[in-house]
């Protein structure tokens, strides 16, 4: 409990650490004082405008969105009892793609601002809950994953229709963005919209934490030892669902970190899913403020996707990780 | 009333019966051997004695109360359950699976304090695990994974325990040591309902064998009153020599 402790305490400073560091870096460079200056509401305006509407909502947005898809990726790997299962590789981040870029192309998004997370979310829990009903008939992972990548073709393919009819070039590089996943020019508005879904999400898989421990010895034995499966799938299925709907409306497709971050973090936390759930969001949170500092910071033409790093970086580590399975499993 | 007891209960899967008017109990302090060929729905008696399975006649009660009736944690903490399958997910520490035995208690892996703490460690010590209680269970042997399944039943610390094949591929001394711990248990006052192959085995340690087969009992009783060359002949299909609580199978018939 104590290295709990510890894990979460440190993994907390760190991202604190980095979100001040995203606040200090950016194209223009500014010194610390500079910066403490437009943080106490002292110094030019611009510099306030800068630090307090550009580059903290936009680091928050990247900690959120990688908060949200760290404890969606350990609790679905809790209840697949799976380490290869995560929103991405599932096809529920692509679902939620689908949702938004739904909601946009019928322009739903002029008549409410909760229609884009609603109906990314939408996408997400239509997805888990496929997933989910799939897992009571296969234990089999292959089979799990393999419906994920359907379902993400299929996303990929509807999405595909959407932008072959999309009116006018703007709506289409809108899709294109939301495709590739971006926390750029994130304001506290589209933030503020997410929230509470994701607090809503994350509420309800840290309360069920404690079935993903048992689950740890299998189902029928979990459901000896007094688990509720149905209530417990249920919970899962729908917390996911809403913090991976919400990280989606926020950032678009960003996949690989909910894979990743728990995979370090297990082997600290006695590879209990229960306890994995924080340090893991913590993680992967951290894991987006640096990768979003990083895409910033890259002297390149057009700034590139953070969904497009997350991948770069992730995808090779899911092979990893399937390979290391393989050796021990099946 | 503190017995488990099963009234003519019937279950069926898609119109199939996969058992049919089973009706027997479990006492305190007994030892009863559920045996039959594959197939003859001991693991559905079980799962329908502890109300995982949907039932088309007949009831499961515990204490006198309806298994349905309880929540699955108030249930869990009367009857611990050993499934056949024992899948680990991952490679977790020995002491944190069998702490999860005191899930129905509330407690959480690696947090454990007061009675679960107390009730984990005896149950470690009772299953003579304690050598390995800080090594990954992936990297133990059958005989050893089969002695920390026990130590997680047991750490409940409920009053009824239902094993099913807790002895399957274990050799001759470790299916003896896991029996001796269920006789433990039991002789705590303890009840316990165990699916068995190994008739001779069931005829050492059992006070009571039920036999079931087409999933119906066929008959229940001491191993002296049910255990005759003709029954064996009759459940499995054996020639068998039975003399007293000793049985011999020669082959099939």
């Amino acid at each position: 409990m104590t290295s709990d402790r510890g894990l979460i305490a440190g993994l907390s400073l760190a991202c604190t650490a980095a979100l001040i560091a995203a606040c200090l870096l950016g194209s223009t460079p500014m010194g610390l004082p500079r910066v403490l200056a437009a943080i106490a509401g002292q110094g030019p305006a611009g510099d306030s405008l800068v630090i307090w509407q550009i580059r903290l909502p936009r680091a928050l947005a990247a900690f959120m969105v990688g908060g949200a898809l760290g404890v969606s990726g350990a609790a679905l790997q809790g209840l697949l009892r799976n380490p290869l299962a995560e929103p991405g590789v599932l096809g529920v981040s692509s679902a939620a793609v689908l949702g938004a870029t739904l909601s946009l192309y019928y322009g739903l998004t002029a008549i409410s601002p909760w229609a884009l997370p609603i109906a990314s979310i939408i996408g997400a829990l239509i997805a888990t809950a496929i997933i989910a009903l799939a897992a009571i008939r296969t234990q089999s992972v292959v089979t799990l994953i393999l419906i994920g990548v359907g379902l993400s073709s299929f996303a990929g393919a509807a999405m595909s229709l959407l932008m072959n009819f999309a009116p006018n070039p703007f709506s289409l590089s809108d899709m294109v963005n939301w495709m590739l996943g971006s926390v750029s020019n994130r304001s506290y508005r589209e933030i503020g919209f997410a929230a509470p879904f994701m607090a809503v999400g994350f509420a309800v898989l840290y309360g069920a934490r404690r079935g993903l421990s048992a689950l740890t010895l299998g189902e029928e034995a979990a459901s000896g030892l007094g688990l509720n499966l149905k209530v417990q799938r249920i919970s899962i299925v729908l917390g996911a669902g809403l913090a991976t709907g919400a990280a989606v409306s926020i950032a678009g497709a960003i996949g690989f970190v909910g894979i990743v971050a728990p995979h370090i973090v297990r082997p600290f936390v006695g590879h209990d899913p229960a306890r994995s759930l924080l340090p893991s969001a913590l993680l992967a949170g951290l894991f987006l403020v640096i990768a979003d500092i990083g895409v910033r910071l890259l002297p390149t033409q057009s700034e590139l996707k953070l969904g497009v790093v997350a991948a770069i970086f992730g995808a090779p580590a899911f092979i990893w990780i399937a390979l290391q399975r393989g050796r021990r499993h099946d | 009333m503190t017995d488990v007891r099963a009234q003519n209960m019937s279950v069926s899967l898609g119109g199939k019966a996969l058992i049919e008017d089973v009706s027997f109990c479990l006492k305190r302090g007994e030892f009863v051997a559920l045996l039959g060929p594959n197939g003859a729905g001991k693991t559905t008696a079980l799962r329908a004695l502890l109300g995982l399975e949907k039932l088309r006649t007949g009831e499961a009660s515990l204490a006198g109360t309806k298994v349905g009736a309880l929540s699955p944690l108030q249930r869990a903490r009367q009857v611990a359950y050993l499934p056949q399958a024992r899948p680990l997910a991952w490679p977790n520490r020995v002491k944190d699976i069998v702490a999860l035995g005191r899930f129905s208690h509330g407690a959480a892996m690696g947090k454990l304090k007061g009675t679960d703490l107390a009730a984990v460690e005896s149950a470690i010590a009772a299953c003579d695990i304690t050598h390995l209680s800080d090594r990954n269970a992936e990297t133990l042997s059958g005989g050893e994974l089969a002695r920390v399944h026990c130590a997680r039943a047991m750490a409940a610390q409920a009053p009824f325990l239902i094993a099913d094949e807790p002895v399957a591929a274990l050799d001759p001394r470790h299916q003896f040591r896991v029996m001796d711990l269920m006789s433990a248990y039991v002789k705590d006052g303890g009840g316990a309902l165990v699916v068995l192959h190994d008739v001779a085995l069931a005829a050492h340690y059992a006070d009571r064998l039920i036999f079931m087969k087409d999933g119906r009992i066929k008959s229940s009783g001491t191993p002296l009153q049910v255990l005759s060359s003709k029954s064996l002949a009759e459940i499995y299909g054996v020639r068998a020599d039975v003399k007293g609580r000793s049985v011999v199978i020669h082959g099939i018939l």
